[in-house]
């Protein structure tokens, strides 16, 4: 019985999560090398699809700095995001930016400001600077270290 | 002859041959000398290449930004705070051993942070810096 329950479980919390934010994702090798080699390979999920064609078509101006691609790897990588985008409401910022999202803000308001501040985490961009295996894209909460703070953040 | 034909692929080919640290600083040196005679790959002198501010990027002012001083240890990126895994290849044994991917992020960091493309001259002394070569 406790097998059917986590199933169970398993089965609607996948679900809701891939439905709303696709959160989790074998991502492709170009997309983890291309763009999480300068920061995480961010869950396609945080932006919608207007958002990343925005962010794409303009690599070499991107947040700064110049992260163009050739071509093909750049139309790969963006009909990838594009599939894979989420259906919120569009992000602020030119480029826009996922931090802008009342999502993110929301998923985010018990970080304490202090810990937003730390050299380890330094941006809230830097999904890894907490999220042990952002790289992977997993952000399961048991898997959250907030640099300088001991206390687990509570489920909600 | 089984040592000439590896040797004559460097020397025509060094983007294909190269894929280790010592045949990256080989081939960027047999590079450099054309325009450069009798150039030698100098690890000071990448050293002093890689802390140079260059004034083009406020955050990337140089290499040693994102990626310290010391190849040995790891960096991390001055604007995302992600980590980078260290230069050198006896921590880290994937630098330098695909050219491909070495030449992608001479280019893109060499524009990004230096405002040019680098010379030969300066990967292969950038290289040796990199590998404690002395």
């Amino acid at each position: 019985m406790k097998t059917v329950i986590s199933l169970l479980a398993l089965l609607f919390s996948t679900a809701s999560l891939a439905d709303d934010l696709r959160m989790q994702h074998a991502y492709p090798a170009e997309y983890r090398s291309e763009c999480g080699s300068c920061h995480d390979p961010y869950p396609p999920g945080m932006l919608n699809k207007d958002d990343w064609a925005n962010v794409m078509s303009r690599l070499d101006r991107h947040y700064g700095t110049d992260a163009s691609l050739d071509d093909k790897t750049m139309a790969d990588i963006a009909r990838w995001l594009e599939r894979n985008a989420g259906r919120r409401a569009g992000a602020q910022g030119k480029p826009p930016r996922f931090t802008t999202t009342t999502w993110f803000k929301r998923e985010h308001r018990e970080v304490p400001a202090k810990a937003w501040q730390d050299p380890r985490v330094k941006t809230p961009a830097n999904c890894s600077g907490c999220h042990l295996n952002a790289a992977k894209g997993n952000y399961n909460e048991d898997q959250i270290r907030i640099p300088g703070q001991n206390r687990r953040l509570e489920d909600d | 002859m089984k040592k000439l034909i590896p040797l004559c692929a460097l020397i025509f080919s060094p983007s294909l041959w190269a894929e280790t640290p010592a045949q990256f600083i080989a081939s960027y040196s047999a590079e450099a000398a054309k325009s450069q005679p009798g150039f030698v790959a100098d690890a000071a002198r990448g050293q002093a290449f890689a802390s140079k501010r260059w004034g083009v990027s406020a955050k990337l002012a140089n290499c040693i930004a994102c990626h310290t001083d010391d190849p040995r240890q790891p960096g991390s990126h001055a604007v995302t705070g992600k980590t980078i895994a260290p230069l050198s290849p006896a921590v880290n044994p994937k630098r330098f051993s695909d050219s491909a991917k070495v030449e992608k992020w001479f280019k893109r960091n060499c524009r990004e942070v230096v405002g040019r493309t680098c010379t030969a001259g300066e990967k292969a002394d950038f290289i040796a810096f990199a590998t404690g070569a002395r």
